[in-house]
């Protein structure tokens, strides 16, 4: 008894010394033990963590993975097979981080409809969501360099297509294209080039970019379901009255989030990596080859719905510029939504019906994306683009006479 | 001696090491954004090839890899050039307005010798290889199908001069490398210098 009493007076010392020396008390409490999150949060709030989990993740496989891979033209499909054949586990390792790259979008874009119906962009969270945008975009540029580097077909050409949209830029277009390639076409030097900076330079922005996100959150305070500012009702002790600590509260609740995510993630890592061609693309299987482009070209899932859009235009600058706009809209949502309600609970019509449209939408054109456009898809895809800008230009104006409904001094609670 | 701050010497200096560092960092910048471009052994690389033509019977095309792309050396017959002019009407630029050729190529035929095709394979909307379709009105391209180019990614269609039509995606004709006859049999692509 007395030794356990001498021990857990030694941790306290320990402790004691270190946080003379670094705040490492402060920061646990200020952003877990002290953080106060709603009370009322769904399951539409495990996706944030459910992120942060998976960019952990693939870090972890990522690092493992350069130890086998050989990011040279000459080597990097052979090299590739031999991580998923010769290296002791390697197809575990490989299949995680292939799933990972899938499993992040997923859980990034729920993330985004959880702002969408809750209005978490809104003041004061506008930064919020910028960081969270530019995680989004700089999230893109990762995965699309990743998805070079196994230098498969649909590596080479979806590398070839993209790049190629900058061609579309005019007087410097050319230039830019050779420039980014490093080579007159897609080359071991733009592989190369792709390996560094998606192992090194974009994974350091990422990271910086999640802890901007994160200090932002905590210094604005999560939004919760029902919209309502649970700074606005403190109890005497100043933690707001509708709050809970971080830890040990969502950090246990959290958890049995992730063991759910984790069943999933598992499943398809050990009964379907490839997903039927959606996570890992057929064509991929096969060596790069300048010399022939594979009957169809379509993207990986994930980047599909703005595939579409670029596509539905029959011209190439134009087609290039809508699909830049319709992520660039993202970004000005916090100044296109006008209405003075949060949560979608409390919205009108006005606002439900356009978000799903919208969301019905991004679903359709991320459909047509994967496939060949014929001219019935092709006219689809224009729809499926109105809409996608329609709820965004309509937005200033819809959400300023949409009828809302009373929004409650305090966050509903069912126990 | 003032004890009071001379504020405007100090920002006229803030100004002044700000601008300076700048400008610093913009020089500083240009050897990292300068290795960017194609180094001297992809430029070598991408230097001229050869291809000799003197198997080449009308109607057939090979293939020749100049810098990681296919140029296609098509020998075209009577037939294949009379259907030129008839498609006219269906192209978006049939007169070869835009620079996708050099001077020597723009005309009718878009070549150097009106029989010998020499344009890069690669569809100029996002960079496909077009496959060739020189039959003439097959089922999935239509009854006006004069035999042309096909890009399987997106639909683009070409006719057998590397002329866009109208109404598909690619903005652009095929583009006609630089390149010159050396002999009859043999054409250097990727240099027009010298004799024609």
């Amino acid at each position: 008894m007395s030794t356990s009493h001498n021990e857990q007076g030694a941790a306290k010392r320990l402790l004691a010394w270190v946080d003379a020396r670094f705040p490492l008390t402060k920061m646990i409490n200020e952003h877990a033990a002290e953080y106060y999150a709603p009370k009322n949060f769904n399951f539409w709030y495990l996706f944030g963590v459910l992120s942060l989990v998976v960019l952990v993740i693939q870090l972890l496989t990522g690092i493992f993975l350069t130890m086998n891979y050989k990011p040279a033209a000459a080597d990097a499909f052979a090299s590739v097979e031999y991580i998923m054949r010769d290296v002791q586990w390697g197809w575990l390792i490989r299949y995680i981080h292939s799933t990972g790259a899938s499993a992040f979008f997923i859980v990034v874009y729920l993330h985004m409809f959880r702002g969408l119906l809750y209005g978490s962009f809104k003041p004061p969270r506008e930064l919020l969501w910028i960081f969270g945008m530019l995680i989004y975009v700089v999230l893109m540029g990762e995965a699309f360099m990743g998805y070079l580097l196994p230098w498969g077909q649909m590596s080479y050409w979806g590398a070839q297509v993209i790049t190629s949209l900058f061609g579309a830029i005019p007087v410097v277009g050319d230039g830019l294209v050779e420039w980014i390639r490093g080579d007159f076409f897609i080359s071991d030097i733009t592989l190369n080039r792709f390996f560094a900076l998606h192992v090194i330079a974009l994974p350091l922005v990422l990271i910086f970019l999640v802890v901007a996100h994160i200090l932002a959150l905590h210094e604005v305070g999560s939004n919760n379901p029902d919209g309502v500012e649970i700074k606005n009702t403190k109890g005497p002790d100043g933690i707001p009255l509708d709050g809970i600590a971080f830890h040990p509260y969502y950090s246990v609740k959290d958890t049995v989030g992730l063991a759910v995510f984790l069943m999933a993630f598992c499943a398809v890592v050990f009964f379907a990596p490839d997903m039927g061609g959606y996570f890992l693309e057929h064509a991929n299987f096969e060596p790069a080859n300048a010399m022939k482009t594979p009957l169809h070209i379509a993207p990986v899932w994930y980047f599909t719905p703005f595939y579409a859009i670029l596509r539905a235009v029959p011209d190439k600058l134009g087609g290039v510029i809508l699909m830049g706009a319709a992520i660039i809209v993202l970004f000005l949502l916090p100044w296109l939504d006008r209405s003075p309600v949060r949560s979608i609970r409390y919205r009108g019509w006005l606002y439900k019906l356009p978000l799903g449209l919208f969301a019905a939408a991004f679903v359709m054109l991320g459909y047509l994306g994967m496939q060949p456009p014929t001219p019935t898809y092709t006219y689809l895809a224009r729809l499926g683009t109105v809409i996608y800008f329609g709820f965004f230009l309509l937005l200033p104006w819809l959400s300023r006479v949409d009828k809302t409904k009373p929004v409650p001094e305090r966050v509903t609670y069912h126990a | 001696m003032s004890e009071g701050v001379d504020k405007s010497r100090r920002h006229f200096l803030t100004v002044a090491t700000t601008v300076t560092g700048v400008v610093g960092a913009g020089f500083a910048a240009v050897p990292f954004l300068s290795s960017w471009k194609p180094s001297a052994r992809a430029q070598a690389l991408g230097a001229p090839v050869e291809a000799d033509i003197s198997k080449l019977q009308p109607g057939e095309m090979i293939r020749v890899g100049w810098r990681g792309q296919p140029v296609w050396i098509l020998h075209r017959t009577e037939a294949m050039l009379k259907t030129l002019p008839e498609v006219g009407s269906f192209l978006r630029d049939p007169e070869s307005e835009q620079p996708q050729q050099p001077a020597y190529a723009t005309n009718e035929s878009r070549s150097r010798k009106p029989e010998i095709l020499v344009v890069i394979g690669i569809c100029t909307h996002l960079g496909c290889v077009p496959a060739e379709r020189f039959e003439l009105a097959p089922a999935d391209l239509g009854p006006d199908w004069q035999g042309g180019f096909y890009c399987p990614c997106h639909g683009s269609k070409f006719d057998l001069a590397g002329r866009v039509y109208k109404g598909v995606p690619a903005p652009l004709n095929l583009s006609v490398p630089r390149h010159r006859f050396l002999s009859d049999s043999l054409i250097l692509i990727g240099d027009d210098m010298g004799v024609a």
